[in-house]
């Protein structure tokens, strides 16, 4: 009795040992462009984790490719995530972290063990800090604290003298008038978003219409598949359409797990976003992607991804909508967390880069070898991906894969210099051309 | 066995520890089966949900029956008979639970099926051979009767 009792233990033991070693990921090359390699989905018994320890950036700054230079605009942030420029050439750095995450079920004290490891648990600051860079090389830039309060916010817009705040849970506007650094005035609710309780994906990010008439709100799913519930999906994994004069809104797009960072592509005048596909299906599965949008469309999530592969975790099933389901434009790999866009059209940087689009990559947590962590740019031609992408910002990750920054929002400022949101190394940092005279 | 006479008074009537610990396990195991079932009934996550916290609860009681037994073992060896099979059976129902919450771990509709639920079932199937011989992993001593 005794050895048979060993012989199933050591079975079993061994069963849980497999599960935990070589299940590594392959070349992420394969899996980015129009037409990523797929492989079969795998549910591991313990899922692969890879989580990037925290160090300081001490005196090291990122690596910039060729021809590309790199300083920190300004440090000491509260979790930074969306920069946006203002026309008269300051800089908004919204500071922001998620809600408190509720515990239902024991896996999420696993993943807020995941955040306080990878530091992606660190408070943010609820507020909007103002840079002023100065006109006079040498001075010092003004800094201010330019909103504060504010309730995970994430996008934000100016509409004319109509400043919007997406909190995670209401598009709020204020008044903003020309010059100011601080806004003193009460905001009032635009629109209200889907937040809390459970507020999975917290990010809200916020894009205007050219002709300012709407604004577009994205909201992430809540949950990584419908785990939680499809009452708890009402208008989420959704690109929404506010009517700026009436606070309405429909669904602009759908099926988009958690969209971020939409963006007007200069060239064809559509709309792009990225977005975070689903996880625990292996570590190439499944590549997060970036895609124009289209009014309308259904993009896959919660049913199938990548067009029609059908994601067996969700009933009751939806043939017809993934029958609906279209196909990303362009997938940049599994589990690189993409959060930020920005289209280049100035001419700071080398010219290679002008139509092409910037992509800051977050990092992944549950694949290895890690996966992102850096900024890439993809080159585009008449408004469409064109080749493979070309690492533009790394080094944040150091030689032993610890993390010293991680990289969210991305914008264009006025000089058309490239500036990075590192909401781990509390930085905004800076790329320009490396002969370009700007300060 | 009149050569193993008890050592004390306090030995002779003691009980084993472990049935204290073992119907309670067995009982959040045998919930699990349940929710597994409402939820392949339904299709609603929160069934799920009760699923994994049984069997998270089980899990810990789990861990406190394989103390109070290595405490039976060991403390109370000269009064205390194992029935090997039994906590063989008692270990296998353990393990298999703890692979059971790892499945039900996972997002969605294959935390349950196809390979929750059968392990839920079979653990069911343990969970109710312990039951019919009183959670008991032990023979009282027959000098006790």
């Amino acid at each position: 009795m005794s050895v048979s009792r060993l012989a199933v233990f050591c079975t079993l033991a061994s069963a849980l040992a497999l599960a935990g070693c070589d299940r590594k990921g392959g070349d992420p090359s394969k899996e980015i462009g129009a037409n990523p390699v797929l492989p079969e989905p795998n549910q591991y018994l313990l899922p692969p984790m890879r989580i990037a320890p925290v160090v300081q950036w001490g005196d090291n700054v990122p690596t910039v490719a060729p021809g590309l230079k790199v300083e920190a605009l300004a440090t000491g942030f509260i979790h930074p995530r969306t920069i946006y420029p203002l026309p008269n050439g300051d800089i908004l750095v919204v500071e922001s972290n998620g809600p408190k995450a509720p515990v239902n079920r024991p896996k999420d004290l696993i993943m807020k063990w995941v955040e306080l490891v990878g530091g992606g648990g660190a408070p943010g600051g609820n507020r909007i800090t103002l840079l002023r860079p100065s006109k006079t090389p040498g001075q010092p830039m003004l800094r201010t604290i330019f909103l504060d309060h504010l309730n995970s916010p994430f996008g934000v817009a100016l509409v004319g003298h109509d400043f919007y705040v997406a909190d995670t849970d209401a598009i709020i506007r204020y008044p903003y008038v020309d010059g100011e650094t601080k806004i003193t005035a009460p905001g009032t609710v635009l629109a209200p978003l889907p937040g809390g309780p459970i507020d999975h994906h917290w990010t809200k990010s916020l894009l205007a219409s050219p002709d300012g008439t709407k604004l577009y709100a994205s909201v992430g799913s809540n949950s990584n598949i419908t785990e939680n519930g499809m009452g708890a999906e009402l208008d989420r994994a959704d690109i929404l359409e506010v009517d700026r004069a009436t606070g309405a809104f429909r669904v602009f797009a759908s099926g988009l797990r958690n969209p971020n960072s939409m963006q007007w592509n200069p060239q064809s005048g559509k709309m792009w976003t990225v977005v975070n596909e689903r996880d625990e299906l292996g570590p190439d599965l499944v590549p997060d992607y970036m895609t124009s949008v289209q009014d309308g469309a259904f993009y896959g999530w919660p049913y199938s991804y990548y067009g029609q592969h059908v994601d067996p975790r969700v009933k009751p099933q939806r043939p017809d909508m993934v029958a609906k389901a279209i196909k990303p434009d362009y997938a940049l790999s599994s589990h690189v967390a993409p959060l930020g866009l920005v289209f280049y059209n100035g001419s700071n940087l080398p010219a290679s880069y002008k139509g092409g689009a910037f992509v800051g990559e977050h990092g992944s947590w549950d694949r290895t070898p890690l996966n992102g962590y850096k900024v890439i740019w993809v080159p585009f031609t008449d408004g469409h991906p064109s080749g493979m992408p070309k690492d533009v910002v790394t080094g944040f990750l150091d030689a032993n894969d610890n993390a010293r920054g991680r990289p969210v929002g991305l914008a264009v400022d006025q000089t058309g210099a490239l500036l990075i949101a590192d909401d781990l190394g509390n930085t905004v940092w800076r790329v320009t051309g490396a002969d370009s005279q700007s300060k | 066995m009149l050569n193993n006479h008890p050592t004390s008074l306090v030995e002779a009537g003691a009980r084993p520890v472990h049935p204290i610990f073992v119907p309670v396990a067995a009982a959040f195991m045998l919930g699990a089966f349940v929710t597994d079932v409402l939820y392949v009934e339904t299709y609603m996550g929160m069934w799920e949900t009760f699923s994994i916290w049984l069997l998270t609860a089980a899990m810990i009681v789990a861990a406190l029956a394989g103390i109070a037994l290595l405490v039976d073992l060991v403390f109370r060896r000269r009064s205390f008979r194992p029935v090997w099979f039994r906590v063989f059976a008692c270990v296998v129902g353990a393990l298999l639970s703890l692979i059971n919450a790892f499945i039900h771990s996972r997002d969605g509709y294959t935390a349950v099926v196809p390979s929750g639920l059968t392990i839920s079932a079979i653990v069911t199937v343990i969970v109710l051979y312990l039951g019919w011989n009183g959670w008991n992993l032990s023979t009282r001593r027959e000098a006790a009767e």
